[in-house]
């Protein structure tokens, strides 16, 4: 929080003259403009929606809610979204590791072309993701014709909506982990090999502790990219109810039967998860930050 | 982001990989598979079933189709006011942000970030709860002055932007605390106009970061589905975007059809990159050279 450090100047009238006034710190124009521009524009698009779905949340009341946002078929939607984003980034977070290792440390034919091709998840539309996977996995599809005789389902699964939910968290992981990566010094790892340590003692002790912070937030980011995601899905899963729903799609389905109360408050425990996950997740990242100094 | 991973091509070049050769293969090896599987097998896929048909069935398929057809030009409106709207504000917001200290600037900075943690569907469902005609908290209003926003492309607009507000103000912000205000303050002391601080200094040196967070805005809007979806009610010719349009043939056993307006979300994303790719190589070059002088 920037109003961490009290000072005089800052007390709320203080605030009030700095901002009426336009005398702020920097002698660079457009702070009025810029700030009136910035919150509208925040306002409208973002708290202003934010207001309206916790308003209609609490025009519930406690137990209608509960009723809504905590059924049976809620609950089963929950621990499959929470359940599928959680194994998919910690997938993304062996995956992505593997790949920053090997684009920054490695020198081998093809390393540019495979650096640039980790974004395409980012790029690429989900439906197209979802399009694609779904028949790539089906019995007569090119990976289905050999993995459906194994017994493995890659569409129209459980395991079809972890999949496609590795495809677009892997990205967060390796842009995370590739700058950290790349900054390390060299002389730690000397200094430890000169000590006697193995490479993977060194590794384990030592490389993976400092990249600690940048796969937790890179776990963070996939999870949350794999809560929210509804796009791909529609396409992998059978959406059944129980079996193969997930809470996005339990909130479309309210909608579309104009049950917004019950969708805003499945919508709200959805919400509610991401947030603090993220929230979690920034501590143990700023804590672990701490610790590796 | 970018500013980080060009570090990686300038250091990785002293770093020593004395890992055994046969290892170094391997996990080369492991890349390349896990990357053909989850990556470049579903890109060539798209290409495949797209023209399963010739060229010329594929045309038929985007051109001679008066959905597709109207789903492309609604793209092309849809899209371009969402990331014109974000790109302004987000300028605005990292000015503000970055060259002024002032309470709540760390609040203003979280709100930034939030639509990552908000599911697509939520996102959409909030713009129901405010704008829908029949319970809406804007209903009166909007009845009274004869606006449709749910269900009509105000409202595919507005679900876009929300998802793609943290673009370009994030890709901006680091940028410009790296780059600093001397040079402002320079122009400022020597009696230039706010205007020409902006499109004289500022501008010229966050160009290339400003486009690579358009571009990252622009594909992220162009793919963007579950708000869309949630917003749209999905109105032949009225309310299909290409992405939408996407899921609809495939609803409808169009397989061809899909894949072929798949296809040109897939070239759109393959151009993302290639943008990606030039623009990174742009910002480090912009960035030495401030960083020398």
């Amino acid at each position: 929080m920037s109003a961490a450090k009290p000072s005089p100047n800052q007390s709320l009238g203080g605030t009030l003259r700095r901002l009426v006034s336009g005398k702020h710190r920097s002698p660079l124009p457009g702070f009025g403009p810029g700030l009136a521009v910035t919150i509208s524009w925040l306002t409208v698009m973002l708290f202003v929606p934010l207001i309206a779905l916790i308003a209609k949340s609490i025009s519930l009341t406690p137990s209608e809610f509960l009723a809504a946002a905590w059924s049976d078929r809620a609950r089963a939607a929950y621990t499959l979204t929470f359940g599928a984003a959680a194994i998919a980034a910690v997938v993304d977070v062996i995956l992505g590791l593997l790949f920053a290792w090997v684009i920054v440390r490695y020198r081998f034919p093809g390393r540019q072309m495979l650096d640039a091709i980790v974004d395409l998840p980012f790029a690429l539309p989900t439906a197209v993701a979802g399009l694609v996977y779904s028949s790539l996995y089906v019995k007569n599809g090119w990976f289905g014709q050999f993995l459906v005789p194994l017994g493995i389902e890659g569409a129209y699964s459980r395991f079809a909506i972890v999949l496609v939910l590795v495809f677009l968290g892997l990205p967060f992981v390796v842009r995370t982990v590739q700058p950290l990566l790349s900054s390390l010094e060299g002389d730690i790892e000397e200094a430890a090999a000169s000590l006697g340590a193995s490479r993977w003692q060194t590794f384990m002790r030592v490389i993976l502790p400092s990249l600690m912070p940048a796969l937790y937030t890179g776990f963070a980011l996939a999870f949350a990219r794999g809560l929210g995601e509804y796009g791909s899905i529609i396409f992998v899963s059978t959406n059944i109810p129980f079996k193969s729903e997930i809470a996005p799609m339990l909130i479309y389905s309210r909608l579309e039967d104009y049950k917004y109360e019950e969708a805003t408050a499945i919508a709200v425990v959805l919400l509610a998860g991401s947030i603090t996950t993220l929230m979690l997740i920034n501590w143990l990242e700023a804590r672990n930050r701490r610790y590796a100094r | 982001m970018h500013v980080n991973s060009v570090r990686t091509q300038k250091t990785a070049g002293k770093m020593v990989a004395n890992e055994p050769l046969w290892f170094r293969i391997l996990l080369i090896s492991l890349c390349y598979l896990i990357a053909s599987v989850l990556i470049i097998v579903p890109l060539i896929y798209v290409f495949v079933q797209a023209f399963s048909e010739g060229i010329s069935g594929w045309w038929n398929n985007l051109f001679n189709d008066a959905e597709t057809r109207h789903s492309v030009f609604l793209t092309l409106i849809v899209v371009p006011l969402a990331v014109l709207v974000n790109t302004v504000c987000g300028v605005a917001a990292a000015w503000t942000l970055t060259k002024f200290k002032f309470p709540g600037r760390t609040l203003l900075m979280t709100a930034l970030d939030l639509p990552f943690a908000v599911s697509p569907v939520v996102a959409g469902l909030m713009f129901v709860l405010l704008y829908n005609l029949r319970t809406g908290y804007f209903a009166p209003m909007l009845n009274a002055i004869g606006l449709k926003v749910i269900f009509a492309w105000p409202g595919l607009v507005m679900a876009t932007m929300f998802v793609t507000i943290p673009f370009v103000a994030r890709e901006l912000i680091p940028l410009m605390q790296a780059l600093g205000d001397d040079e402002e303050l320079a122009a400022v002391s020597l009696g230039a106009s706010p205007w020409q601080i902006f499109w004289r200094v500022t501008l010229p040196n966050i160009k290339w970061g400003l486009l690579f967070g358009v571009i990252q805005c622009n594909a992220r809007a162009i793919g963007e589905f579950g708000a869309v979806y949630v917003v749209s009610g999905r109105i032949e010719r009225e309310t299909y975007t290409m992405a939408l349009r996407v899921e609809k043939l495939f609803q409808d056993y169009n397989n061809p059809g899909s894949y072929a307006v798949a296809s040109v979300l897939t070239l759109m994303a393959l151009s993302t990159l290639v943008l990606k790719i030039i623009l990174e190589r742009m910002v480090a070059a912009s960035m030495e050279q401030s960083s020398a002088e």
